[in-house]
């Protein structure tokens, strides 16, 4: 066994409270999901910001590449009729 | 943005749009070089800065006193841990990052190799050097990187408890009985200069200021910031009824901040050399530290071995 510490990078996600979705709060050393988890308790949880932690191993996610964004997130940019402000009602229909 | 600007070019009008930095975007090398040594430095000085106020958890005077103090000290081994993170993203390791703390090769604050003699001194940390501390760090919350951004956030919402848990400690010494109030009154004595200090050299000295303001990793310079502390900590001192230990400092009318007596530069740049009162007494507490901590690091690396070979066999059983 080594004596460094060979302990993976955990990207930690919190769920405020339940109705809201987990939120990313940042990252922590551990050597396995179960200490991932008490660290993360320990680190960021400390003013009752959760009722629920998500700990991923920061190698398994997949990132899509900033220099893809322009064609992965630019297409979207001129496709106006996607939002409701796009058609035009008349105001005596009321509230749609 | 046109075609001909190249990529330090392009990072720069980026940056002056006011957007956030992230860790895969292309970045200076210098950007990043600057960042790592700033961010890790930042997380050295939480790390250390628990150090003095250790000092006092078991001799703190109440329980309600005692308490506070732990989480506080909690909170600053929390705040070293956002900050390796941060700097983390910037492809650093953090291994490499405590062994060069450990060695001495990296810095950490300064304000944290004077002692702390007295209980007054847990009151004076609180009040003042997380008093300056926080007026850098919500300058922080502004800067270009956004990991270290976000990690300044976070810290800022925390740290006002420990501001406001020192003025208390203070309020109460100067309320007390005349022997209390003067220890109040020694302890800013000695932590009202190191706390101004804890800005940095004026900006006229300060070479490497001008370029992070540019890339807007840092967006006050450090005279500013100074000033501002200065501006809001003398109305504080005022009502605790203590006095700054500065003859030289009145209020300016004309230029609507507080005139003070020259800063001892050459006290700031002994103590960043390792000679001032503590400097090997808190290497020597962080080395001894670590070490302590060694065998809970191979342990939790035994048990975490452990379990993933008796999954695998379980897993190959089945
Ligand atoms: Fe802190
Ligand atoms: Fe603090």
């Amino acid at each position: 066994m080594s004596t460094k510490d060979n302990w993976k990078i955990w990207e930690i996600f919190i769920r405020s409270r339940n109705g809201l979705s987990h939120k990313h709060v940042g990252s922590l050393h551990a050597p396995d999901a179960e200490m991932a988890i008490k660290n993360a308790r320990d680190v960021y949880t400390r003013r009752s910001e959760g009722v629920s932690i998500w700990a991923v191993e920061s190698e398994a996610i997949t990132a899509s590449a900033p220099d893809e964004s322009e064609p992965l997130f630019t297409p979207a940019d001129d496709k106006v009729y996607r939002h409701p402000t796009f058609y035009e009602i008349p105001d005596e229909v009321g509230h749609m | 943005m046109t075609k001909e600007m190249n990529l330090e070019e392009r990072f720069q009008a980026y940056v002056d749009g006011e957007n956030k930095v992230e860790p895969k975007d292309w970045m200076p090398d210098k950007y990043r070089k600057t960042l790592i040594r700033q961010i890790s430095q930042h997380a050295h000085s939480e790390v250390v800065g628990m150090l003095p106020e250790a000092n006092w958890i078991t001799r703190a005077p109440s329980l309600r006193r005692k308490v506070a103090l732990l989480a506080k000290v909690q909170d600053e081994a929390g705040h070293g841990l956002y900050l390796y993170s941060a700097a983390e993203t910037l492809a650093a390791d953090r291994k490499d990052m405590i062994d060069d703390l450990l060695s001495g090769k990296a810095k950490y604050s300064s304000i944290f190799n004077y002692p702390t003699p007295t209980w007054a001194d847990i009151g004076a940390i609180g009040w003042l050097v997380d008093g300056a501390a926080i007026a850098n760090q919500v300058m922080l919350c502004r800067t270009s990187y956004g990991p270290y951004s976000r990690a300044m956030v976070k810290i800022c919402k925390e740290e006002s408890f420990h501001q406001r848990q020192g003025y208390e400690i203070l309020l109460t010494l100067a309320k007390g009985t005349d022997a209390q109030k003067q220890m109040a009154q020694d302890s800013l004595n000695r932590w009202w200069w190191p706390s101004l200090m804890m800005f940095g050299p004026t900006d006229d000295l300060s070479p490497n200021s001008a370029q992070s303001m540019k890339w807007k990793i840092k967006r006050k310079s450090n005279d500013e910031l100074r000033q501002e502390f200065i501006d809001k900590t003398v109305p504080q001192a005022e009502y605790l009824g203590l006095t700054i230990p500065d003859p030289d400092l009145k209020w300016n009318e004309e230029r609507g901040h507080y005139d003070h007596g020259s800063i001892d530069w050459d006290e700031f740049y002994q103590v960043i050399k390792g000679n001032g009162k503590c400097n090997k007494i808190r290497m020597k507490a962080r080395r001894e530290a670590h070490a302590n901590g060694e065998w809970v690091r191979k342990a939790a690396n035994a048990y975490a071995e452990k379990q993933a070979a008796r999954k695998a066999q379980e897993g190959s059983a089945a």
